[in-house]
């Protein structure tokens, strides 16, 4: 690891501000950009936290809808948001281990956007709505692809607003390894229409699946889905499973996923 | 009622206090004054010629005090090869020289090219980034079968090709085997791959060098199974230091699996720059360099076939394997391969007919060698598979095939076709066992269960045998040994009546200092805790060959055994003096002699005191004190076997595995204490089950390692296992080692992937799919696709 500065703001006025440096980046819980900067892969010269920042730690809940901060961590949304949105809180306590869940933050998962990553497909399995210092981002806008997002280089996200669905589920498959999804689905049901988000599986990053949200909106039965393939042309191959593995993944856990949100 | 102590006891492991509590010491945890920090700087191509090495801006650097190259070992010799294997043309193997430091090439990711020695390792890692290395990459050469095909690339130039060597055993009996396979009533064939793995026991390897300048003297730590060799090797063959000025010591040692046996670059480094720099150098690996410089296990690609009459009697066994060395010659990879694997081609059965063919390969790869098992599991998968394989084309029921071949009781001693004779065993008595433990009659109800449910549920059966309490001396250095494998202890008894043994075994987890107590405990009669067990310390142990090859019980024990019993009769010369009887009245008995028939006895404290305060003693005829070595050279190998049995369930849908159980009916003759016996065949399944399903270590064409982390190397945890059933009490004792021990470390990683994949493709073929193989580790991926086409 490099040598870098520290600072903890403790506004988002004040995090924006220092975020302006030459060289400074936000650090979230640190459980991606740590082990890169110790391989070092990954030098800033100022790391700007983010968790002492007012507001930016909480979930909060009502009118349909569950906000959660944007340096909150997994554990908390796991334990949390239980009640108020219990897919959500089920997929938070699936990723990585106790450690990871009780370091890592929304925010910087979803800056992160890893292909592999569970969050994203519970932002845009939800429609969710991504709030920064600057704006609000629409979930359908913010990801662009592995790895890419819409928010510029200096931008916070703050915190990130779930519209409540009816019945949900996240269903993921392991990556035996790391235990990231291989594949993962969300699937979310609203009284306008189904949504069915996609992770680990696409070289594209998380992504709907718009023919199983048309067959699910008309009839939320997993049964909808059997005539429905996905194309595998631009899945992910690698050491633990094919284009083919992961197209067909898609499928058995969007399935799963219906069966499992009722 | 069971015992509290002694042999046949289990006493908790008394090392696991400082081990669970923080207080061991680890290699590096050992800080010397004065310690500076090697940065190893290690190819990142797999095969490339250096052009040239640039450190004079790093050595600028603050706090770099030199950058090594392979300039600075030119007087030193190469890392040494431990066996030779001779081919079947009578020729030696090639042997490639094992540079320290890279010399004019590297020949795989993580080959050492320079290393920096800073004040800090921050300072060495800063100024490793300033070295300039110029490289031009080369060909690499990964799969083996193109390693060896005409006009490939070479992986040592100075070697006619990348064929180390083409061994056959038994050679004479080739064409006869030939000849059987011809007129066989049926012949099995199978392919398979034997998957390459990496230890990656928990605690990385550490290398402390130290050197004192007034009496010329060395001291290297190091994360070893066995620091006697390592002094032998490294002070012998590389840099020239006599033993009495080398001190190797192995303290605690977190792991090893075989990865810890060999002689490294990185031990050599540390001793030798610690003398040029004045200074101690401290070098600790990290996770992601152990994935490219320790030495991987298994890796080998096999044909096996397998020849039965009409009476289902084997009659012949013919394997063709390819053995993957990586670029070098680790210490003791020449013999995985031949004499630990070849040797053990005719399992539990009578096959009067076996020639085992292996080519050994260079390759653009880490260095291969010794893994838990180590030969032993790759010939008991392909026998295993094969076997399996034969009683499904012959319709006939895997464990009945298996049994019509077993070796029976009355026939031991055993003299196979290949080299090797079995003392005692009885394979059926395991067998029942296990069938039992895992209500194998029962199956058909669970698996109709699991039907209803969506699933598919399989059962494996494998029976294994291995080699194990390595070896006999004179017959391994017949075979290409370049070591005697022999074991001493001392066993020195203090004034007081408390104990130190000192063994050449090194513990790395087995739990030595618990067992070895209880057995000298046993024998004397006194409390364990008046006993210490000291090992890992060569200024300390006048000589060890270390752990490995399940062989600490049964050769470094029998050593202790033997020590024991010459300090007991010069005990009891002692006795009967001081009881004014004659010697051979006197018996031992909890801890106090006696004269047979009469009242009158002695407490071993105050026999003890006598042979140090000699006030009243038999000084003309035995000398004062009480302290007695043995060297303990083995009669034969011990032949531990067992069955194994799996049952699972496989996700049609996704082909993910679900490990129900797993039953264990192992025969370790005598057991010292059952409970760490029942943790080593725990942790042996926990690999082997590893292996099947989950451990690949995986090159791409370039000689990249794509599996080089935890994030894609699967590592095994505690909830992919499955319940495990492990019985040891069918038991024929070794017939000539003193405890009747035949060793418990390497079984569960030999016996279990043939029983996992056997479970596999049995709930395949059980659900129509006609699967006949699918190669390890079998992912959920893997699995989808033999279903799928
Ligand atoms: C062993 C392990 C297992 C894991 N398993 C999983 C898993 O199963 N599923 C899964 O989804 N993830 C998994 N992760 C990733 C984990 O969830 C990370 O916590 C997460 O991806 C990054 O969050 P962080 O708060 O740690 O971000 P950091 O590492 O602090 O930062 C990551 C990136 O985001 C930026 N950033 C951080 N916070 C913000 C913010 N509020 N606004 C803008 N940019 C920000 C940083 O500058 C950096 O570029 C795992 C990680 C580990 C180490």
């Amino acid at each position: 690891m490099y040598n870098f500065e520290f600072v903890k703001p403790s506004t988002v006025e004040e995090a924006a501000a220092a975020l302006q440096g030459e060289g400074a980046q936000a650090l979230g819980g640190g459980q991606t950009l740590l082990p890169t900067m110790k391989q070092r892969l990954a030098s800033p010269e100022t790391l700007v936290s983010l968790t002492g920042v007012e507001g930016m730690v909480g979930i909060s809940a009502g009118d349909g809808t569950v906000t959660v901060g944007g340096a909150t961590t997994h554990a908390q949304v796991a334990s949390e948001a239980a009640s108020a949105y219990p897919a959500l809180a089920a997929l938070a306590g699936q990723i990585g281990d106790p450690a990871v869940r009780n370091r890592g933050t929304i925010g910087g998962s979803l800056a992160n956007n890893d292909p592999a990553a569970c969050y994203p497909s519970a932002a845009l399995g939800s429609g969710a709505s991504i709030s920064t210092n600057k704006r609000n981002i629409a979930a359908d806008d913010y990801f662009q692809g592995m790895f890419e997002t819409a928010l510029d280089e200096d931008e916070i996200v703050t915190s990130v607003s779930f519209p409540v669905p009816e019945a949900a589920s996240y269903q993921k498959f392991l990556q035996p390894a790391s235990r990231f999804a291989l594949t993962g689905v969300f699937v979310a049901k609203f009284p306008g229409g189904v949504r069915v988000a996609v992770t680990g599986a696409s070289n594209n990053g998380v992504f709907r699946w718009t023919e199983a949200e048309e067959a699910l909106s008309k009839e939320f039965r997993a049964d909808a889905l059997m005539d429905l393939r996905i194309n595998h042309l631009n899945m992910i191959s690698d050491l633990h499973g094919s284009q083919e593995y992961r197209a067909h993944l898609v499928g058995v856990m969007t399935r799963r996923a219906v069966d499992a949100a009722g | 009622m069971p015992k509290d102590s002694g042999i046949g006891a289990s006493p908790k492991r008394r090392e696991d206090i400082r081990f669970l509590t923080g207080t061991g010491n680890y290699t590096d945890d050992i800080n010397i004054n004065g310690q500076t920090y090697a940065w190893f700087i290690r190819s990142d191509v797999a095969h490339g010629t250096i052009n040239s090495i640039d450190a004079s801006a790093a050595e600028a650097m603050e706090g770099v005090l030199k950058v090594f190259t392979s300039a600075d070992f030119a007087e030193a010799g190469g890392i040494p090869c431990g066996w030779e294997v001779t081919d079947r043309h009578g020729q030696p193997m090639q042997e490639p020289k094992h540079p320290i430091l890279a010399e004019g090439k590297v020949r795989h990711v993580g080959d050492p090219i320079a290393v920096v020695v800073a004040e800090t390792l921050e300072q060495a890692r800063d100024a490793a980034e300033a070295v300039e290395i110029d490289i031009d990459e080369l060909e690499a050469v990964i799969d083996m079968k193109a390693a060896v095909a005409e006009g490939a690339t070479k992986v040592h130039d100075d070697l006619t090709s990348n064929l180390c060597y083409d061994w056959g055993f038994v050679e004479e009996n080739r064409e006869a085997v030939d000849e059987a396979i011809k007129s066989a009533a049926h012949v099995t064939t199978l392919e398979l791959v034997n998957n390459r793995v990496v230890a990656n026991p928990m605690e990385p390897r550490v290398a402390v060098g130290d050197y004192n300048r007034a009496g010329d003297e060395h001291t290297l730590y190091t994360t070893s199974q066995n620091p006697h060799v390592i002094r032998l090797l490294m002070g012998a063959f590389v840099l020239s230091i006599p033993e009495h000025k080398l001190r190797v010591v192995a303290p605690d040692v977190g792991g090893g699996f075989g990865a810890k046996i060999y002689h490294y670059a990185e031990e050599a480094f540390v001793t030798y720059a610690a003398k040029v720099l004045n200074r101690p150098v401290k070098w600790t690996s990290s996770r992601s360099e152990a994935f490219i410089s320790d030495a991987h296990g298994r890796d080998h690609v096999t044909k096996i076939e397998l020849a039965m009459d009409e009476n289902h009697k084997f009659t012949a066994v013919r394997t063709d394997t390819y053995a993957n060395m990586g670029a070098y010659l680790s210490t003791f990879a020449p013999s995985v391969p031949t004499w630990l694997h070849g040797t053990l081609m005719a399992g539990n059965y009578i096959t009067p007919l076996i020639y085992v063919n292996v080519k050994a390969v260079f390759t653009n790869t880490v260095p291969v060698d010794a893994y838990r098992g180590a030969g032993r599991p790759e010939a008991t998968f392909q026998l295993e598979r094969v076997i399996d394989k034969a009683a499904r084309e012959l319709g006939m029921d895997p464990v009945e095939l298996r049994r019509k071949n077993f070796i029976q009781p009355d026939q031991f001693p055993y003299d196979t076709p290949v080299a090797v004779t079995y003392d005692t065993g009885n394979y059926d008595a395991t067998m029942d066992k296990a069938l039992e433990v895992a209500d194998y009659a029962g199956f058909e109800a669970r698996r109709a269960e699991s039907e209803a449910r969506g699933k598919l549920r399989g059962i494996g059966v494998a029976h294994y045998i291995e080699a194990c309490g390595i070896a006999p001396s004179n017959l391994v250095g017949q075979l290409g040994a370049r070591a005697g494998l022999y074991e001493s202890a001392t066993v020195r008894v203090n004034a007081t009546g408390s104990i130190s043994v000192f063994t050449g075994s090194h513990s790395h987890g087995q739990g030595h200092e618990t067992t070895f107590a209880q057995v000298v405990s046993e024998m004397i009669g006194v409390d364990a805790s008046q006993i210490d067990i000291v090992h890992g310390d060569t200024s300390k142990v006048p000589m060890g060959m270390g752990t490995y090859g399940s062989r600490s019980i049964a050769v470094g024990g029998s050593a202790m055994v033997r020590a024991t019993e010459k300090i007991i009769n010069k005990a009891k010369k002692i006795a009967a003096h001081l009881m004014e009887a004659s010697e051979a009245d006197i018996e031992l008995k909890d801890g106090a002699f006696s004269v047979a028939g009469t009242d009158k006895s002695v407490a071993w404290g105050d026999v003890t005191l006598a042979a140090y305060v000699p006030h009243n003693y038999p000084l003309e005829d035995i000398e004062p004190g009480l302290e007695e070595s043995a060297f303990y050279d083995p009669a034969n190998f011990t032949y531990p076997s067992g069955a194994y049995i799996c049952e699972l369930e496989v996700d049609p849908e996704t082909g993910v595995i679900d490990m129900l159980n797993f039953t264990a009916a192992d025969d370790f003759g005598n057991v010292i204490n059952p409970m760490i016996v029942e943790g080593q065949v725990h942790g042996g399944l926990a690999q082997g089950i590893g292996q099947a399903l989950m451990e690949a270590c995986i090159y791409d064409e370039n000689g990249q390692l794509l599996s080089g982390s935890f994030m894609d190397y699967t590592m095994p945890r505690a909830d992919d296992m499955p319940m495990m059933n492990v019985d040891h009490s069918c038991q024929t004792p070794c017939t000539h080692n003193p405890l009747g021990v035949k060793g418990c470390g390497e079984a569960g990683a030999i016996g279990s992937p043939p029983a996992v994949v056997n479970a596999v493709i049995d709930a395949l073929h059980r659900a129509g799919h006609k699967v006949e193989h699918i190669d390890m580790p079998v992912s959920p991926a893997r699995v989808w696709k033999a279903m799928h086409g």
